[in-house]
């Protein structure tokens, strides 16, 4: 039970990781970018390729794998996703979902289209006992990452000068640009660090997700589960929503393994319909 | 804004409005040849019929996406959830019920249009970004259903041993698929007038105006919710006679009606064709499966980086633009000899 809701916990936090670059690229820009789950995949195999070919141990494989998809996140940014801000939904819609089809064809072509292993050290593999209950060692390793990373997050948003612009930002765009702030850099960073992020949750995740050619398909409604009920309007709300879909599923595959991910979707559509802008939205 | 005054020229302002409509639903010659040179297929190319079968019910799907989409601005990121329902309720129908195809159609018809009609109050709510979550959110919700419910679906491995019973009781379903092709050529047709007719009535001019802009059109006493309701169960209806079309002529409906990738491709034809103008829908249809026919005969593989590739590109050229290139293109081939004269004649004889 106990163990249950630990690992529920490690898969909500990830989840976390992996969505919150697109709960601010959202409420930033209002775009709806359902390539998201793309950079996470890069982010993943970057790991993948660094292990098996080169060597690189799986703890420096993270950061490499941050920086990766972070580079790869301002470079798309700059040359296409720019130019896309001001058109509607639609467009938005259809160039990500073209952007996904491309990277999971490519990762296909490159990669093979079987699961990708990642080797863990000996020491993050297997499980403690604490007081009765069996923790992962790695899900313990996932929780206590995140965790820092949520604090981090958490710190630079509501304490640095760059976090009070970014919110300034998120809550009105063109009076922020009044005052000065430079509305298009802000962004420009903000969506290379949710992409860097995406990578490192795709690296961190590989193990418990899964990692193969059509993770941008398979994973793309949780993270937008997340957004979307989570809403775009601080970190708390997704942070919650995600530790809340991590649990409800890791709960829901164990004890009613028929009805899969039926719970989730029936969820999410239920509270989309009570609070179209999600539980923690504030009212405009 | 000339409302007030005696029924004179009120009188006048209707017969304006009545001939503007008129003129709309006239036929153009464009529009004849399309459909004469698609029956035409029927004998020129019977080869290639089981491939004009499959162009003739995308089509039909892409017609009812661009009902949504195009005329009332609805953005659907789960079409599929009602083409799917379509061909399971007809596939599961002739298997365990009744053989008959018309009868086919009207329950797959009836069950994604209810389905439709169950869940337009979800996509009224909220902004695009809500709609999207909660059209791909049913999607996925039926195609779970469908997978789980094997006993009943045959889960993954599809929905096997359907066998229909001769149109009319005369003319079977053979292997060359001319039947089918006939069969599903007319009901796209058929369907396709009705839909001419709709988005050329007062009630298609309304649509436009909630998608143009929702609060001025509820302002000038459009009744937005209704018409939503209804424009979003007609959609869901037509993209049910599409998914019962293709359970009945491919005698199988595997899990794959229901999927992401349908909802995105569907998504793709219509931009491809051009959103928000009838032929959008059937002529994406026919541009993408020839493209997928030529791009997966190099790389069966790889395919769907070519569409991803057209999606980006596309955008990024601005698809309205190309649209509206192609349509000023049509529209000079319409005008071409006399329908210019015509035309200009019939706007000398109404007053500004």
């Amino acid at each position: 039970m106990l163990t249950i809701l630990f690992d529920g916990v490690a898969y909500g936090m990830l989840l976390f990781v992996l969505a919150v670059g697109l709960s601010v690229t959202l409420g930033l820009m209002n775009f709806v970018n359902l390539a998201h789950g793309a950079f996470a995949m890069a982010g993943g195999y970057v790991t993948v390729l660094l292990m098996s070919r080169f060597g690189v141990p799986f703890l420096a494989c993270l950061p490499l794998a941050f920086l990766a998809a972070a580079l790869l996140g301002a470079v798309l940014e700059r040359t296409l996703y720019r130019r896309l801000y001001d058109r509607p939904h639609l467009d938005h819609v259809l160039f990500s979902i073209g952007l996904v089809f491309m990277a999971v064809a490519a990762t296909d072509y490159a990669m093979g289209s079987q699961q990708q292993n990642i080797r863990l050290p000996s020491w993050l593999s297997g499980r403690l006992d604490v007081m009765g209950v069996g923790i992962g060692r790695y899900r313990a390793f996932l929780i206590a990452t995140c965790g820092v990373l949520v604090v981090a997050l958490q710190f630079v948003l509501s304490r640095t000068r760059f976090g009070v612009r970014l919110r300034a930002a998120v809550d009105d765009r063109r009076v922020a640009r009044g005052l000065g702030i430079p509305v298009d850099r802000v962004f420009a960073v903000t969506f290379a660090v949710g992409s860097g992020l995406a990578g490192l949750g795709g690296a961190m995740g590989a193990e418990i997700l899964g990692l193969d050619p059509t993770f941008p398909l398979k994973f793309m409604i949780y993270f937008l589960i997340v957004v979307t009920v989570g809403g775009t309007a601080g970190l708390v709300g997704p942070f919650v929503a995600a530790l809340v879909l991590g649990i409800a599923d890791v709960a829901g595959k164990y004890y009613v393994p028929s009805l899969g991910a039926f719970v989730i979707y029936t969820l999410m559509i239920a509270i989309l319909l009570v609070r179209p802008q999600g539980l923690f939205a504030r009212a405009r | 804004m000339a409302g007030g005054g005696d029924d004179a020229p009120r009188g006048r302002d209707e017969a304006i409005v009545a001939a503007r409509f008129a003129r709309a639903h006239r036929w153009r010659r464009a529009e004849i040849a399309f459909w004469l040179a698609a029956f035409a297929t029927l004998l020129v190319l019977p080869r290639q019929a089981l491939i004009g079968n499959e162009i003739a019910i995308i089509a039909l799907f892409a017609l009812s996406l661009d009902l949504i989409l195009g005329y009332a601005g609805i953005v659907s990121l789960g079409h599929a959830a009602f083409f799917g329902l379509g061909a399971y309720a007809a596939g599961l129908l002739a298997r365990h019920v009744n053989a008959d195809p018309l009868l086919g159609l009207a329950v797959g018809a009836a069950a994604a249009g209810l389905l439709g009609f169950a869940t337009s109050a979800l996509v009224l709510r909220g902004a695009d970004l809500t709609r999207l979550m909660v059209t791909l959110g049913v999607a996925l919700l039926l195609s779970e259903i469908a997978n789980r419910a094997a006993a009943l679906t045959g889960g993954a491995d599809g929905l096997q041993g359907v066998v229909m019973a001769p149109l009319f009781g005369r003319f079977a379903f053979d292997l060359t698929g001319r039947t089918a092709f006939a069969y599903s050529l007319t009901v796209t047709f058929l369907l396709f007038l009705l839909a001419r007719r709709i988005v050329h009535s007062p009630f298609g001019a309304s649509l436009r105006a909630i998608r143009d802009n929702r609060l001025r059109a509820a302002a000038i006493g459009v009744p937005v919710t209704r018409r939503l309701v209804a424009i979003y169960t007609i959609a869901a209806t037509y993209a049910g006679v599409a998914g019962a079309l293709l359970a009945q002529t491919t005698q199988f409906v595997s899990l794959d009606v229901l999927a992401f990738d349908r909802s995105a491709d569907v998504l793709l034809m219509l931009v491809i064709g051009g959103a928000g103008w009838l032929y959008g829908g059937p002529v994406g249809a026919l541009v993408f499966k020839v493209a997928q026919e030529v791009f997966s005969g190099l790389t069966p593989q790889y395919w769907h980086f070519w569409i991803g590739l057209a999606l980006v590109v596309l955008v990024l050229v601005r698809r309205d633009r190309l649209a509206a290139l192609a349509r000023d293109a049509v529209a000079a081939l319409v005008d071409f000899r006399g329908t210019r004269a015509a035309r200009g004649a019939g706007s000398r004889s109404v007053p500004p």
